[in-house]
This record gives C-alpha cells, sequence and structure tokens, in this order.
C-alpha cells in the first residue's frame, strides 16, 4: 500500500510540475466553456436589418416599429429602392431586408390582405431560418392583435410550448455537451499521454523491473487523473449554473455519480490507447482525433444524432459520450431520477468493463 | 564446484530476422563483477532485458539465484537493481524525490539502506533539491545508480553505465562498484570501452549477439596468440596504412596515440624497422608491448570473421 501511495505522490508531482499538464488540466476546460457558451448559441439577438418601405404609412411604421423593438433586431438602413438590396447584402452586415409594398395600410384596409417581402441572407442558412422565423412571429402577433379588434371568420391558432426549455435557451444544449467533451479528453488524453511518457523516457523499464504490480502501476496512473477530471467536472456544473444559468433540476449526487462514472469509463479508454501508443504524440493524436472529434460530431452534441445517415446513426450507438449526454441532459434539464436514465448508465458501465479487460490484456508486463 | 549467482545457457533471441543473441552461455559467481564486453548493437542489452525479466528468450534457459527469468519474474524483480543504458529517472523530480520514489515502491526507505548508497549519495547530496533533469551527465549516473541499489538488491545488472560520461567520473564510477562488491552484491556491468575490462574479476566478449571468449582479464591477455610491437612515429595516418598492408604483419590498428602492429610467426622488431625505413618514414619507435583486452578482442574478431 505504501508503494503505492508513493507512486501517486509520484504522478501529483508530474503533472503539478509540468504548466502544460496543469493548462489543458484547468485552463482548457473553461475556456473551453465559456468559449462554447457564448459562440455555440441558437438565440438570435441584435441582427443588422434594413428596410424598404414604399409604403410609408401607419400600418408599415408600426410593424417597422414592433421589429426593432423586439431586441431581436436592430435597424441599420432604410432602403430606398431595389437595386439597394443587392449591395447592402454583398457588405455583409445586413442580415434580412423587410420589403412593404407600395400603398401597404390602403390594400390591407380595402382587400384584408397585403405583403411583405422577407429577404434574408441565406449564406448562413441556420440563421437565416432563424431570423425568419422570428420576423414572421412579430408580424403575426401584430396581425393577430389587430384582428381581435374587428371580426374575422375563421382562425386557427397554434399555441406552441417548449418543453424543458421554454425559451430555447442553447445552454441546455451545450453544458452536457461540453461537460462530456471536457472530460472524455482531459481523462483519456492525459492518462494516455502520461503512460506513453514513461515508455518514451525509459522509466517504464525500471518501473516494470520493480516490484510493483501491472494493476497497480495502472491505477496508480488513473486515480490523480479522477480526482482532477471530478473537480472540473463540479466546476462545469457550478460555472454552467452561475454564468450560463444552466440549471441542476434533478438530484446532484447522482448527476456527480454519473459523472465519476464517466470519468472511469474515459480513463479505462486512455490507458487502452496508452497500450497501443509508444510515445506520447501517438496518444495525443489517437485522443484526440478518435475521441475529440466523434464526441463533438457523432454524440448528440451539436448535430441531432435522427438526422443523421444509417451509418453514422449506428457508429453513435458506440459513443459513450452519446449515453452520457443524454443522462445529465436528463438529470439537469428534466430532473428525472436514476429511473429513467438506468439503461444507459448500464451501457456506460458496460462499456467500461469491456475496455478495461481489454486494457488489462493487453498490458504489457514486459518490453515486448 | 562453485554455487553461481546468474546461470545462461544456451540462450538465443532474435528480432524477426535480425539474431540478437545465438546461443550464449556463460555464469557470473556470486560478488563478482562480470563485465559484458562488445561494440554497439552486440546484443547486451538484449542480454540483460532477459536477465531483469524484460524480455523472453527464444530458447534457452537463465536464472539469477536461483530463479527462472521466465517463470520467477516476480522474485527476480524484487531482488535485481537494473540500471537502463539510458538515463531513466524522472526529470521533473528533484534528485532526493527520484531516490525517494525507488525506495518506496521497492518498500523500503532511503534511511534503511543509507550505508549502501552513502559514498555515492554524498556526491550528489548537495544537489538533492535539484531537478534530475537538470544534473551533469556524472551526477545523472550517480543518482541512476542510488536508485538502482536503493533496495539492497542481490544483482545489479548495469547496462552500459559509463557511457558519455567523462574520465573521471567513469573512473569513481569504477571505485564505487568495487566497493559494492564488498557488500555481497553481484554486478554484471556492460561497457563498450576494452579499458575498463581490466577492472572486472570476469570478462565475456561479445560480438554480433555471440560470446567469443569468457576468462579472467589476465587470462584473456595471456592468451593472445602473436608477439605485438607498439610503432609510433610522425605520419601515424600514412603508416597505419602501410603497416595494414604489411605482408609480415597480421594486424595493425590504432591505439592511442600509437599503432599496435601484431606480427606473423617469427617475426619481429627488425622486420617492422626495416619496413619502415624502406616506407620513407623517420623517427619511428618500434617496441614490444603486452596485449591488452582490445588487442584480444581484435585478434578474436579477426578470427571470427575469417571462419
Amino acid at each position: 500500500m505504501k508503494q503505492f501511495l508513493g507512486f501517486i505522490k509520484k504522478e501529483f508531482y508530474h503533472i503539478f510540475r509540468d504548466p502544460r499538464t496543469l493548462l489543458v488540466l484547468f485552463g482548457i476546460p473553461v475556456a473551453q466553456l465559456l468559449i462554447f457558451g457564448y459562440v455555440v448559441t441558437t438565440e438570435v439577438k441584435n441582427i443588422s436589418v434594413a428596410i424598404l418601405d414604399r409604403s410609408k404609412d401607419d400600418v408599415t411604421r408600426e410593424i417597422t416599429q414592433k421589429i426593432i423593438e423586439s431586441d431581436y433586431f436592430t435597424l441599420t438602413q432604410n432602403l430606398q429602392s431595389d437595386t439597394q438590396i443587392e449591395e447592402v447584402f454583398k457588405t455583409g452586415n445586413i442580415k434580412e431586408v423587410i420589403v412593404f409594398e407600395p400603398n401597404f395600410a390602403q390594400k390591407l384596409g380595402r382587400d384584408g390582405t397585403a405583403q411583405i417581402q422577407l429577404i434574408a441572407d441565406a449564406s448562413d442558412a441556420n440563421t437565416a431560418n432563424l431570423i425568419v422565423n422570428y420576423t414572421s412571429a412579430i408580424i403575426s402577433d401584430y396581425v393577430q392583435k389587430q384582428n381581435k379588434l374587428q371580426l374575422m371568420p375563421m382562425q386557427i391558432k397554434p399555441e406552441v410550448r417548449m418543453v424543458f426549455n421554454e425559451s430555447l435557451q442553447s445552454v441546455y444544449m451545450f453544458v452536457p455537451g461540453t461537460m462530456a467533451l471536457i472530460l472524455m479528453l482531459v481523462s483519456a488524453m492525459m492518462t494516455s499521454i502520461s503512460i506513453a511518457r514513461e515508455k518514451e523516457l525509459g522509466t517504464m523499464e525500471v518501473l516494470l523491473v520493480s516490484p510493483l504490480k501491472p494493476a497497480q502501476i495502472i491505477i496508480g496512473k488513473v486515480i490523480p487523473y479522477v480526482a482532477l477530471a471530478f473537480i472540473n467536472a463540479v466546476t462545469i456544473i457550478v460555472l454552467g449554473n452561475l454564468i450560463f444559468g444552466m440549471p441542476v433540476n434533478g438530484s446532484l449526487t447522482l448527476l456527480l455519480a454519473e459523472s465519476l462514472l464517466f470519468i472511469s469509463l474515459a480513463l479505462s479508454l486512455g490507458i487502452l490507447i496508452s497500450t497501443i501508443a509508444k510515445t506520447q504524440q501517438v496518444a495525443m493524436f489517437i485522443s484526440l482525433f478518435a475521441l475529440m472529434l466523434p464526441t463533438i460530431m457523432l454524440s448528440g452534441f451539436i448535430f441531432p444524432i435522427e438526422n443523421m445517415p444509417v451509418v453514422l446513426q449506428m457508429i453513435s450507438h458506440i459513443m459513450p459520450p452519446k449515453y452520457f449526454i443524454i443522462i445529465i441532459k436528463n438529470i439537469m434539464i428534466k430532473g428525472t431520477g436514476f429511473g429513467f436514465v438506468w439503461k444507459e448508465t448500464l451501457v456506460l458501465i458496460a462499456m467500461m468493463m469491456v475496455f478495461i479487460l481489454l486494457s488489462v490484456k493487453k498490458f504489457k508486463i514486459r518490453l515486448q | 564446484m562453485p554455487d553461481y549467482s546468474i546461470i545462461i545457457q544456451n540462450i538465443s533471441k532474435s528480432y524477426g530476422q535480425v539474431k540478437a543473441l545465438t546461443d550464449v552461455s556463460f555464469q557470473v559467481e556470486h560478488s563478482e563483477i562480470f563485465g559484458l564486453i562488445g561494440p554497439d548493437g552486440a546484443g547486451k542489452t538484449t542480454l540483460f532485458r532477459i536477465l531483469t525479466s524484460l524480455l523472453i528468450p527464444d530458447s534457452g534457459v537463465a536464472t539469477v539465484e536461483g530463479f527462472d527469468v521466465v517463470k520467477s519474474y516476480k522474485q527476480i524483480r524484487q531482488i535485481t537493481g537494473y540500471m537502463p543504458g539510458r538515463f531513466s529517472l524522472y526529470y521533473d523530480l528533484t534528485v532526493e524525490e527520484n531516490l525517494n520514489f525507488f525506495a518506496t515502491i521497492f518498500g523500503t526507505t532511503i534511511e534503511e539502506n543509507y550505508h549502501l548508497i552513502r559514498d555515492i549519495y554524498v556526491q550528489i547530496e548537495p544537489f538533492k533539491k535539484r531537478r534530475a533533469g537538470n544534473l551533469s551527465g556524472g551526477m545523472k549516473q550517480k543518482l541512476a545508480l542510488s536508485c538502482a541499489l536503493i533496495h539492497k538488491p542481490k544483482v545489479l545488472v548495469l547496462d552500459e553505465p559509463t557511457t558519455g560520461v567523462d574520465a573521471v567520473s567513469r573512473k569513481e564510477f569504477w571505485e564505487m562498484l568495487a566497493k559494492l562488491k564488498e557488500q555481497d552484491i553481484t554486478i554484471i556491468v556492460s561497457t563498450p570501452y576494452m579499458d575498463e575490462a581490466s577492472l572486472c574479476d570476469h570478462v565475456a566478449l561479445i560480438q554480433k549477439g555471440k560470446i567469443m571468449t569468457i576468462d579472467t582479464p589476465a587470462k584473456i591477455i595471456e592468451a593472445y596468440p602473436d608477439p605485438l610491437y607498439k610503432v609510433s612515429g610522425p605520419n601515424m595516418f600514412n603508416l597505419l596504412n602501410q603497416l595494414r598492408n604489411f605482408p609480415k604483419a597480421k594486424s595493425a590498428h590504432r591505439f592511442g596515440d600509437s599503432i599496435h602492429v601484431a606480427m606473423k610467426g617469427d617475426f619481429g622488431q627488425a622486420e617492422i624497422e626495416d619496413f619502415t625505413k624502406e616506407k620513407g618514414h623517420e623517427e619511428i619507435q618500434v617496441k614490444p608491448v603486452n596485449a591488452t583486452i582490445e588487442d584480444s578482442f581484435m585478434a578474436l574478431m579477426n578470427t571470427n570473421n575469417d571462419k
């Protein structure tokens, strides 16, 4: 036991004496959370719009007023003619042009219908879609309010409610995703690198010749990172809550326990990588390419799994982060208990067992 | 029959097509210094890795203190101290932390075995708060030896401990080994430096994975077959080339600032003097000289190559 503690102490020396390791361990998680928090956003705010009002009557002014008041849009320019439309899009700042047809109020009063043209810059398709939806919503809102004053023959009005995320905030999406990404990266990459470093420097040779058992070497390598990754998980939950208002509706204990399970899984994956990789560089590349990209792309973090081609959907089933994200979304957002996530938990445990078995089998007590 | 510490019988080992060791057999007595002498790539490291249970031989048997290197690797790892060829301590740990770490994983403490390493460790103790990566070559080597010794091993395996170390540190290092021998530790050491051979009790000369001869350094020198002369003069480069083509000489090789020439049959000093004069050399000194291990190694190498 004393041997084992000595080994762990040595690992902590390695971690705390290497500025790069410290940066990866503590700087990157915070930076990543902040970057994802502010960048990966599906909300629309202060979008520049231009208006081409060919009518300039009370109604168009009122609608324009509504749009500008909404917080989502900023009126950047009033256009005078059609020819200007293409021009303003080319300058790049303006994302949408709203065109009112001539004699807008008159037509509306006479025929009961008038036209507004929404032209959006679709070079960024997702944003264009969002902007148009927001604008349409504001306009229909206005129309409905006007309609209340008059009697209309028939009206169907769908009432939409976005459950679990009423205001469609993107934090709900990225905090669980970032947490999975960071825990995966920190745990798997750092352990695999630290084991590969011993091989590269030749100290593994001395460790193997010592009476330390392989299990002691592996567990001794892993324990410091379990502790540090756990601190990371807590940091992400706290930062997510304080800065981005990410709730923890379910049991915090369950959330931490599931995080610990995921950390262990990522670490066992890291050990498996290190049994293959002979140098730190190889270990890092495998970790980055085999773990980071799939975690971002195939885990449902950013892109919905349901929309993927069948082949990629199948691959996503073997991505551990996918299950972890489902679990923590359930706990944090829906506030559900273990009864709703036990299946995913079992999948994670099974995956971990497989990784541990494989690494124990592959870990060499000798050099060859 | 003496009781041997290390017994190696018919060990062979290949890496793919490359034969690293071919049918190697020898014994090492208790508390002696056994030297494995040979150039780079001779198979010294492979043999040491087999002895420390890091590699499994393709064929043959080896035991260390009675333990089989394949079956009883756990016991072997308790009783051997191993210093690999590369400096393999932790650069980011201080001298003291490195030593402490190795003491701990072998289940002992620095205090318990301090007497073993005292002579070596006092020289690096002033720097004990320094990171190992910042030590000089000689100090790194002393630290590595201390770490290999801290658990009082019965057998000490040193793979080229003096490679890349300055002459003074090399001398000190061998003095330390002589002291350790007194503590009943069997030492098996490899080196590419022939001059270190005479400091061993027994040496094995190894080349291309084959043992050429095993004996005490004195007997190996004694067995040198030919009359040997030391030749020196002003134009050494031409002299060496010409002597190599001298029909009456068996071999000629550079030895420090002179040339060692082995003569065929009864030829001697007079023939060399005539030959050099004929080639236009002046101020040539020719003296009979005793063979060294290096001469023996060269001679054995030539006969092996001729076969």
